[in-house]
């Protein structure tokens, strides 16, 4: 049942990377640093308004935002440079996580999550079960359920899918590359400034935090396969399930265990389970 | 060429390599110990496990994370064998069968990391190296009966050769500029070889080299042997730097500095490898007193991210361009320039 | 001629200053502070650093008659890292007297430094592993505040006595200082006829511990957790969400007041939960009191009241200071004079009094507290009891407790 939750929220904050990924083809290794400050901005908004829910909202456009600036102003110029944008990122990261360290303090923080999300349920079989998690697993249904509607049924989703297998004729086909690119990260990284504040709900706000969850989404998404959302989402079931099973058996090593699925995925299938070369 | 050249227009390459070589080694004998030791030596201590990523990448094409991990891995070897604060008094092996134990473990490692890391290109390849950097670092703080998990091994002794230890300071900075030399020296010598074109002939087009009959994929991880024997040394000499390995030493700061160090230098030449861990040394030393206690990450961070956006070749290629050089780069990795 | 070569030797000394940090100012003691500005501990640096420089403040930057130079480094909670900053304190900076470091790992690398260093003075900040005064001591390594085993002091029998447990289990992080509490605690639990029926060890930085929450056993009375900062927090919110079935009981990072005065729903987890630790919140003396409203004076939007960390380099400043006085600024001759006042210096601390033993280790006051929330909403510790003067041995003859060996997973058991 942990397994499920766990997967869930790897996939919530998994999805925003593979979708940036996917379209733009950009590495964007800030993207814990997106997460973290989702989680702060929403916890600002929580404080002062004292509604959980508007920090939702607070948290996706301001991760949007910074994710926006950081593709129009930096990353765009390095189109088709990988290597280089993943270096860029792990530059922009660094800096981010000192100055929110600058911002915010070395305490951690906890959400107050409404009472309404709060406590224990009882459930069939396992007994009392945190509702903020149930909420987690329902949540996660949702966002791929959104995702999917938005790639399959509308014409931004076919602009997306376009552009994942051939970028370049999307240009030449009169579709405005630039205005794409900043919608597609401006929803990637609102996805994942909502997946801080919803993360950090269930576990906790605290420097560091941005590294430990962009491994994870790498891993997420590696193993699915970059650019793919059903990739994604088999990625992140994968991983929370093990993760679970290796705490229950293994209680050790089990940390390890994400990785070394990702790796063995890699050298069996170097682009991941559904991803495809470029 | 032109005979009518006054000599010392243009000073010739083998004078500038004397000449530095010189100032290296009568560097210790002018400067106070702490630059000797804590930015010297551990500027070449770093520098030489650069050395093996910028190897892969300048020559391989291939970018590989897990070097500062594979150093580690040397030097739990070496920690486990050696007097340490909790063995008691007898260490396992005599320090130099300690010492070849380690080599042959820090190579080991890097040869089987090769042949998982290989199955993967480009950006995926930083990813698969890095995820094993990650299982070697959780494996490193988990094991408490070989490894001593969080906490590691403290007090290692650092052998005495005829009386003088190699951990004080002129004995280690010569040691450590011995080995970075001669590491170098390989590196450059390796990729003359049949073995090193063909490598760069990987890099370039390994289809066509398929074609042509190379095995591929044998001969990148056996770069990767190579590379993991120079981090290695690095692992050995960083060992008894510190007097000390813990997980610490290998986790993703650790990692994510060696990349730095590289990019920062240069990822086109080796020597690249050197003046970066200089640099990060440096930075890392003195941003405090520059920025205050607080934000020295800042500054890391931002000085990286300049070099990174101003000049993919590091700060080689930011020379170059001063001196007036058209380097005509696009991408990060660049075709050796001798 | 002349002319040239006096250019020359200025030019010669000119980059021998360059070199050097600053001209050596006659008279001037230089001091040099080490915590963690970075990684992990970020909130713990900077209530060290507060305490020094209350510290300092208090003694208007002068000690014997000299004036003192304070010079800060950051650590980021890695041996490593703590070793090269050491180093650029001693051997660039040229402190005499290095006071840190802050955590337990650092600690054992610094002390192993210090061995090399002979001829300067090392005081501890807080960092409290057991071996590092306990096994092998560097004779230059002075520790004023006690250790994680110590701290624990007075836990184990108010938990079987008052509180009535019989059986625990124990959510502890899984290296040495984990395993340091554990010992702490055990000791007099399990002297006292009690059982710890369950150890789980959770691996630092473990963020979802519903496992682990799963693996308590239900007949256990109590649970007796030890986790760092932000996994306390995290351990806290999910064991509560997860509806909290047994009382639990603290080990002295949960209740740090850094952790305290985090906000969140985790709080009421806390209320009421027993712990022992060198410091402790609401003690009815005067010179508590002093302590505390200067702390909030000088540091009005840090925490509600000091945290252990602030206390443990508070100490260490004012015991530097406090012999630096008795010997009149005297720090020739390889510190020997000035090292053995140290050794004998006395602190009357608003925590009760603190002298070292033999190792150089610290002899101070244990309280045991529980948690109480005041009119403001805010959390602190409530002292029950004062375990005074407790030793690194807990009260035990020293060869049976060096004995038992190294504080491991499995080391104590009972059964």
């Amino acid at each position: 049942m942990n397994g499920i939750t766990l997967a869930a929220l790897y996939f919530i904050v998994a999805s925003g990377f593979t979708l940036i990924f996917g379209m733009m083809r950009v590495v964007n290794l800030a993207h814990g640093s997106l997460y973290l400050i989702g989680a702060y901005i929403g916890y600002d908004v929580a404080s002062m308004t004292g509604y959980w829910f508007l920090a939702l909202f607070g948290g996706a456009i301001g991760a949007a935002l910074v994710g926006v600036a950081m593709q129009y102003l930096v990353l765009d110029r390095y189109q088709g440079q990988d290597l280089r944008q993943a270096l860029v990122t792990i530059g922009l990261s660094i800096i981010a996580a000192d100055l929110l360290l600058a911002r915010y303090g070395g305490l951690t923080y906890q959400f107050e999550v409404p009472e309404l999300l709060y406590g224990s349920m009882p459930l069939p079989v396992v007994g009392g079960y945190p509702i903020f998690r149930l909420t987690l697993i329902g949540f996660a249904i949702a966002l791929y359920l959104g995702l999917w509607m938005l790639v399959q049924r509308t014409r931004f989703g076919i602009i997306i899918r376009a552009g994942v297998d051939d970028r370049q004729m999307l240009g030449a086909l009169g579709v405005n590359l630039t205005r794409v690119s900043i919608l597609v990260f401006g929803l990637g990284s609102a996805l994942v400034g909502l997946a801080g504040v919803v993360g950090s709900s269930a576990l906790s706000i605290a420097p560091g935090e941005d590294a430990r969850y962009l491994l994870s989404s790498l891993v997420v998404v590696i193993v699915g396969g970059m650019g793919s959302i059903p990739g994604a989402a088999i990625g992140a079931l994968l991983v929370g399930l093990a993760e679970q099973v290796g705490l229950a058996y293994f209680p050790t090593y089990s940390v390890v265990i994400s990785f070394v699925i990702m790796v063995a995925v890699l050298a069996w299938r170097p682009y991941g389970l559904l991803g495809r070369p470029a | 060429m032109n005979a009518r050249r006054p000599l010392m227009a243009r000073p010739q390459p083998w004078m500038v390599r004397t000449l530095l070589l010189g100032a290296l080694v009568v560097y210790p004998l002018l400067v106070p110990v702490f630059w000797v030791v804590s930015v010297g030596a551990y500027a070449i201590v770093l520098g030489i496990i650069a050395l093996s990523l910028t190897f892969l990448a300048a020559y391989g094409g291939m970018i590989s994370m897990a070097q500062m991990a594979i150093a580690g891995a040397a030097g739990y070897a070496l920690a486990i064998f050696s007097l340490h604060s909790a063995s008691g008094d007898i260490a396992l092996l005599p320090w130099p069968s300690a010492v070849a134990v380690a080599m042959v473990v820090g190579t080991g490692t890097g040869l089987l990391i090769g042949v998982v890391a290989v199955r993967s290109q480009g950006i995926y390849m930083l990813m698969s190296t890095l995820a094993i950097a990650m299982i070697l670092f959780y494996l490193a703080q988990q094991n408490t009966t070989l490894l001593h998990g969080f906490d590691g091994f403290r007090g290692v002794a650092v052998p005495t050769v005829s009386g003088m230890s190699l951990r004080d300071p002129l004995p280690f900075y010569y040691l450590c500029l011995v080995f970075g030399a001669l590491l170098y020296g390989l590196v450059l010598y390796l990729v003359r070889t049949p073995f090193g074109l063909a490598i760069q002939g990987i890099r370039d087009d390994p289809r066509r080299m398929t074609s042509l009959g190379y095995r591929v994929a044998w001969h990148q991880v056996a770069a990767y042997g190579v590379a993991g024997f120079i981090a290695a040394v690095g692992g050995v000499l960083a060992l008894w730097y510190h007097g000390g390995i813990s997980p610490g030493s290998i986790g993703m700061t650790a990692t994510v500095s060696v990349l730095i160090a590289s990019v920062i230098g240069g990822l086109g030449h080796p020597r690249g490898a050197f003046i970066g861990a200089l640099t990060y040394v440096l930075i890392q030393i003195f941003a405090v007193d520059l920025v205050g206690n607080e934000r020295f990450n800042s500054l890391i961070g931002f000085v990286f991210l300049v070099i990174v956006m101003l000049s993919p070749d590091g700060l080689i290629g930011l020379w170059r361009r001063i001196r007036g050089d058209r380097t005509g780069l696009g991408g990060v990795v660049v075709a050796p320039r001798q | 001629m002349v002319g040239h070569r006096l250019s020359r030797i200025a030019a010669a000394a000119g980059i021998a200053a360059a070199f050097s940090v600053s001209a050596f100012a006659q008279g001037t003691v230089r001091i040099g502070g080490l915590a963690t500005l970075d990684g992990p501990f970020v909130a713990l640096g900077q209530e060290a650093f507060r305490a020094m420089e209350l510290a300092l403040e208090e003694a208007n930057y002068t000690a014997g008659g000299r004036k003192i130079e304070w010079i800060k480094e950051s650590s980021d909670g890695r041996p490593d890292v703590a070793l090269t900053k050491a180093r650029k304190l001693i051997e660039q900076d040229k402190v005499d007297i290095l006071i840190g470091p802050m955590s337990g790992g650092e600690g054992l690398a610094v002390k192993e430094y210090a061995k090399s260093v002979p001829n300067r003075t090392f005081v501890n900040g807080f960092s409290a592993a057991q071996e590092t005064t306990l096994v092998s001591p560097a004779p230059n390594f002075f520790r004023f505040s006690t250790d994680g085993a110590q701290w624990q002091a007075g836990l184990g029998t108010y938990a079987y006595d008052t509180k009535g447990y019989r059986n625990v289990a124990v959510v502890a992080g899984d290296y040495s200082f984990g395993y340091t509490q554990v010992l702490g605690f055990m000791s007099e639990f399990c002297a006292k006829g009690g059982k710890v029926i369950e150890k789980i060890w959770v691996p630092n930085g473990t963020k979802d511990f519903s496992s682990s929450i799963a693996r308590i056993p239900a007949k256990a009375d109590a649970v007796y957790v030890m986790l760092g900062g932000a996994d306390a927090v995290n351990f806290l919110t999910q064991y509560d969400q997860s509806g909290a079935k047994q009382p639990l009981i603290a080990g002295s990072n949960v209740v740090d007041q850094t952790v305290l005065s985090s906000k969140g729903p985790f709080q009421r987890q806390l209320v009421g939960t027993p712990s022992a630790h060198m410091v402790a919140d609401e003690i009815d003396t005067q010179a508590y009191r002093d302590y505390v409203a200067q702390y909030k004076k000088r540091f009005p939007n840090a925490l509600s009241s000091p945290s252990a960390p602030y206390y443990g380099y508070y100490v260490a400043t004012k015991a530097v200071l406090t012999a630096l006085n008795q010997v009149g600024g005297d720090i020739s001759g390889d510190q020997a004079k000035f090292r053995q006042a140290l050794a004998g210096v006395k602190l009357d601390t608003a925590y009760g009094p603190v002298r070292l033993d033999e190792n150089r280790q610290a002899i101070a006051n244990i309280y045991v507290t529980e948690v109480a929330r005041r009119a403001d909403g805010s959390l602190y510790n409530r002292p029950i009891k004062v375990i005074p003067n407790v030793n690194q041995t807990l009260g035990q003859p020293r060869d049976a407790f060096v004995a038992r060996g190294v504080p491991s997973r499995d080391n104590p058991s009972c059964p």
